[in-house]
C-alpha cells in the first residue's frame, strides 16, 4: 500500500462541500449550472429556427401542375399573442422584484419580516405566467377557428411548435416558483430560497427574452 | 488511505444514505450513480452483442430457423440492424465513459465531495434508465421493433406505414431517443458544473488529469449535440403523428399517397449529422482521455506533451461541429459544401495525429508494465489508427460515394467508434475496479479476454474492409442468392465465426468481472502506483470521497521518475521535491 506524503487541510471549504459553501458560491454555482442548462434550451431552439428558415425556402412538387411551387403561407398571427407579449413581460419584471427584494434579505440576514410580500411578488409572477399560457392555447383556439391546423401548412406546424415548445419550458419556470414558494412557506433557510428565486429569476427572463425571439421570427419572417 | 492532518468531519452536501432504496436505488451519491450506469451499459452491451451475433447467423445462414426466434426475415434483420446500433452508439458507447466512468471519478479526480448537483445528477440516471426501457418495449409492441436503422432517416422513419415496425416501435424509438437526450443533458450540465466550479485548491484546469478534461469536453459536445437530436426528435413525432411535413416530401407507400408533402428527408440528415458526428466524439473522447492517463501511469513517465494533448481533444471536439456534411456526400449536398465537409474532415486528423504522436512518445523508452489495462490502452490505439487510417479515405467524396453503402463504412466506424470506445471502457474498467470494488481482477482471466478481444476485433473487421470494397452491401438482409457475391461467402463465413469466439470471450469478462467483486485478491488503495486523486483516499472511497478531509494539490497529474522523489512517482497532493541538480 502506497502512504502519500499528501497534505491536506480543512480551510477549502468553497470548494465541494455543499451545506458549508458560502452563499456567494453557492449562488455562482446555481447560476453557473443555469446558464449552461440554457445553453442546452437554446439549442433546441436553434435547431427549430434553422429547421424553420430551410424549411420555407423548400419548393414542393406540386403533382397537379407537375411543378415545383411554394407551399409555404404565412399565417396571421391573432393579435392575442401581443396582448399574451405584454403578461409575460409583467411577470418578468415582478419575478426581478421578487429576486432583487430576497437576495436583499439574504445581505441584510433578514430572515423573515417582508417573506410574505415575497411570496405575493412571485405569485403576482405565476399568475402572470399563467395567464400568458392560458392566452396562448385561446391563441392556438383562434387559428383553429381561422382553419390553420398543426399539419394545415408547414408554417402553421412551426407556429403552433415554437409557440407549443415554449409554454412548455414556461410551464416549467412556474414549477420552479411553486418550489421557491414552498421553500418559503416552509421557512427554509434564506440563502437556499434566495437560491431558488434568483435562478428562478433569470430562467424566467431567459423565457421571456426567449419568448420576444420567437415572436419576432414568427411576425418578420413569415 | 491518506495521511495528513485530520480536523474532523466536515459535512457533506447530502447525508450518507441508510436505507437500501436511498443508499443504491435513487442514490444521489455520484459513485452509486456511476455504477448505475455501468451495470446499465454492461446489460446493453450484452442485448447489443446478441442482437449483432443474430445478423451474422443471417447473413450467411439466411435459412436458418433458430431456437424461440425462429425465421429471420428481411424486416427482422433491419429491426435488428436498427436496435443494435441504437443499443450500442447510445446505452453503450455514451453511457459507460461518460456515465459510468465520468461520474464516478471526475469528482475524485479533481477533489470534490461529489457532482455540483446530485439530484440532477440521480434524475439523468433514472430518465437513461427509463429511456432504455422504453426501447427495449419496442420489441414487444404490435409490428415489433423499427427497421429504419439508428440513424431514422425519413421518409421511412416518419410513415407508420411505411414497414412492419415503423407504427408504435418506431413512436417508441423516438420517444426513447428524446428521453435519452434529456438525460444526456442533464448529466452535461452537471460536469460542466462540476469540472468549472468544484475543484479543490491547486487543481488548476491544467493540473486536471486528461481524463477529467476527456469528460468536461465531451460534456460541452454533449450539451450542444443532444439539443439538437432532441428537437430533431420532436420534429419527427410530429411528422408521424400530428400529420406535419417537416421531413416527408409528397410519397406514395404501397401505392397510395401519403398525407404529406413538402417536408425535407435532407433537413432531418443535417440536424441528425450535426449530433451524429460530434457522437462520434463524446463516444471516443473518455477513451483517448483515459488512455493518455494509462500510457503514463504504465510507462511511469509523464505523458509527452501534456498541453498538446489537451488542445487536441479541443480541437478535436471544435472541428467535430464542422464536418457532419460527410455522412451526407451521397444527398446530392452542393459539392462546395461537399469539398469543406472534406476538407474540415480531413483536418481532423492532425489533431488525432498529435495525440498518437505524444502515446507513442510516452511509451518510448519508458519502463513499461503490461498489466491488463495498459494492454487494452495499447489496443485503443492500435484500433484508434487502424479504424482511423480509412477515415481521410472516406472524408473524400469521390471514394465515399462508392463506398459508402458497402461494408467498408461498417469496418471503419466500428474500429474507430465502437471497439475502440469499448477497449477504453475494457481498460478503464480493470484499471478503476480495485477502487470501486476493493478487490483485483484476475489477470491471467483479463489478458485472456484482452487476446480474444484483440485478434478477434481484427479478425472480423479487418476482412469487412475486403468485403467492402467488393462491394458487399449493408443493410442487406440477404446476399448469398447474387452470384458475384458467391466469391465473399468464405470470409463472410470466417467473420461470423470470429464474431462467435470473440463474442465468447466477452464471457471471461463477464465472470471475471463477478467472481472478482466477490474473490479477487485485496486490492490496497494504491495499487498501480498512480498519481491522481483518486488513490489518495479509501478503497473504496468513502460517502464523501475524501473522508472529511479536502485534499491541496502541488503537482501535476502525471508526476512519474521524478529526480530526487523518494519513489518514482509524485501524489498530486505530495509536496513539490525541489529537482536534484538545480
Amino acid at each position: 500500500m502506497h502512504e502519500s506524503t499528501s497534505t491536506v487541510s480543512l480551510g477549502h471549504r468553497e470548494d465541494g462541500w455543499g451545506r458549508e459553501l458560502k452563499f456567494d458560491s453557492r449562488l455562482r454555482r446555481a447560476r453557473l449550472g443555469l446558464l449552461i442548462g440554457l445553453v442546452g434550451v437554446l439549442m433546441i431552439f436553434i435547431s427549430f429556427t434553422s429547421a424553420y428558415i430551410v424549411r420555407q425556402g423548400l419548393p414542393t412538387f406540386d403533382p397537379a401542375t407537375n411543378t415545383l411551387v411554394r407551399d409555404w403561407f404565412s399565417v396571421r398571427l391573432p393579435r392575442l399573442l401581443f396582448v399574451n407579449t405584454i403578461l409575460l413581460l409583467l411577470s418578468s419584471a415582478a419575478m426581478e422584484l421578487a429576486r432583487r427584494r430576497t437576495l436583499q434579505d439574504v445581505q441584510s440576514t433578514n430572515d423573515s419580516p417582508n417573506s410574505e410580500s415575497r411570496i405575493q411578488w412571485l405569485a403576482l409572477t405565476g399568475l402572470l405566467g399563467l395567464s400568458f399560457l392560458v392566452g396562448q392555447w385561446t391563441v392556438w383556439r383562434e387559428l383553429a377557428s381561422a382553419g390553420f391546423y398543426i399539419s394545415t401548412n408547414p408554417s402553421s406546424s412551426f407556429t403552433y411548435l415554437l409557440t407549443g415548445t415554449h409554454g412548455a419550458h414556461l410551464l416549467g419556470g412556474i414549477v420552479a416558483l411553486l418550489v421557491a414558494v414552498a421553500a418559503a412557506l416552509l421557512r427554509r433557510p434564506i440563502e437556499s430560497r434566495a437560491i431558488l428565486v434568483d435562478i428562478a429569476g433569470w430562467y424566467w427572463h431567459s423565457m421571456a427574452i426567449l419568448w420576444v425571439y420567437i415572436l419576432c421570427l414568427l411576425e418578420f419572417a413569415r | 488511505m491518506a495521511t495528513g492532518e485530520f480536523a474532523g468531519h466536515v459535512p457533506h452536501a447530502h447525508a450518507a444514505p441508510q436505507s437500501f432504496i436511498r443508499k443504491w436505488v435513487f442514490s444521489l451519491d455520484h459513485k452509486v450513480i456511476g455504477l448505475q450506469y455501468f451495470f446499465l451499459a454492461l446489460t446493453a452491451v450484452f442485448v447489443g452483442m446478441f442482437l449483432s451475433l443474430l445478423m451474422r447467423i443471417h447473413l450467411v445462414w439466411p435459412g436458418v430457423s433458430l431456437p424461440l426466434i425462429g425465421d429471420i426475415k428481411p424486416e427482422t434483420y433491419l429491426s435488428l440492424l436498427t436496435m443494435h446500433g441504437t443499443i450500442m452508439v447510445f446505452f453503450v458507447l455514451t453511457t459507460a465513459p461518460q456515465g459510468g466512468f465520468g461520474n464516478y471519478f471526475l469528482p475524485i479526480q479533481i477533489g470534490a465531495a461529489d457532482m455540483a448537483f446530485p439530484v440532477l445528477n440521480m434524475l439523468s440516471f433514472w430518465v437513461t434508465f427509463i429511456a432504455f426501457l422504453v426501447l427495449i418495449a419496442a420489441f414487444f409492441v404490435a409490428g415489433g421493433a423499427p427497421l429504419h436503422g439508428w440513424t431514422g432517416y425519413p421518409p421511412l422513419s416518419a410513415l407508420q406505414s411505411a414497414g412492419p415496425g415503423e407504427g408504435l416501435g418506431a413512436d417508441l424509438w423516438v420517444i426513447s431517443i428524446a428521453l435519452f437526450c434529456i438525460g444526456a443533458l442533464m448529466s452535461a450540465l452537471n460536469f460542466i458544473t462540476t469540472t468549472l466550479d468544484m475543484r479543490a485548491k491547486g487543481m488548476s484546469m491544467m493540473r486536471m488529469p486528461l481524463t477529467c478534461w476527456a469528460w468536461f469536453i465531451t460534456a460541452i459536445l454533449g450539451l450542444l449535440a443532444f439539443g439538437v437530436l432532441l428537437s430533431a426528435g420532436i420534429l419527427l413525432l410530429l411528422d408521424r403523428n400530428a400529420g406535419t411535413s417537416f421531413f416527408v416530401p409528397l410519397v406514395t407507400v404501397n401505392g397510395i399517397m401519403a398525407a404529406h408533402k413538402g417536408g425535407s428527408p435532407l433537413l432531418w440528415q443535417h440536424l441528425f449529422w450535426f449530433f451524429g458526428h460530434p457522437e462520434v466524439y463524446i463516444a471516443i473522447l473518455p477513451a483517448m482521455g483515459l488512455c493518455s492517463q494509462l500510457v503514463s501511469v504504465f510507462s511511469r513517465k509523464p505523458i509527452f506533451g501534456y498541453k498538446a494533448m489537451v488542445y487536441a481533444m479541443l480541437s478535436i471536439g471544435i472541428l467535430g461541429f464542422m464536418v457532419w456534411g460527410h455522412h451526407m456526400f451521397m444527398s446530392g449536398i452542393s459539392p462546395y459544401t461537399a469539398f469543406a465537409m472534406s476538407v474540415m474532415t480531413m483536418a481532423i486528423g492532425v489533431p488525432s495525429a498529435i495525440k498518437t504522436f505524444n502515446w507513442i512518445g510516452t511509451l518510448w523508452g519508458g519502463k513499461i508494465r503490461f498489466t491488463p489495462p495498459m494492454l487494452f490502452a495499447i489496443g485503443f490505439v492500435s484500433l484508434f489508427v487502424t479504424g482511423g487510417i480509412s477515415g481521410p479515405f472516406l472524408a473524400q467524396p469521390i471514394l465515399d460515394i462508392p463506398l459508402h453503402e458497402t461494408f467498408f463504412v461498417i469496418a471503419h466506424f466500428h474500429l474507430i467508434m465502437g471497439v475502440a470506445s469499448i477497449f477504453g471502457i475494457f481498460a478503464a474498467t480493470y484499471y478503476w475496479f480495485p477502487k470501486m470494488f476493493g478487490r483485483m481482477m484476475n489477470e491471467r482471466m483479463a489478458r485472456l479476454h484482452f487476446w480474444f478481444s484483440f485478434v478477434g476485433t481484427y479478425a472480423i473487421f479487418m476482412p469487412m474492409h475486403y468485403t467492402g470494397m467488393a462491394a458487399l452491401l449493408r443493410r442487406y438482409s440477404q446476399y448469398t442468392e447474387l452470384t458475384y457475391m458467391h466469391g465473399l461467402a468464405p470470409l463472410n463465413k470466417f467473420i461470423t465465426y470470429a464474431a462467435f469466439i470473440t463474442i465468447a470471450g466477452q464471457f471471461i469478462f463477464l465472470f471475471n468481472l463477478f467472481w472478482s467483486m466477490k474473490r479477487g485478491e485485496k486490492a490496497s488503495d494504491n495499487p498501480w502506483e498512480a498519481t491522481t486523486l483518486e488513490w489518495t483516499t479509501a478503497t473504496p472511497p468513502p460517502h464523501d470521497n475524501f473522508g472529511g478531509l479536502t485534499p491541496v494539490v502541488y503537482n501535476g497529474p502525471y508526476e512519474y521518475s521524478v529526480p530526487g522523489a523518494p519513489q518514482d512517482y509524485l501524489m498530486q497532493t505530495d509536496a513539490p521535491v525541489k529537482a536534484v541538480g538545480h
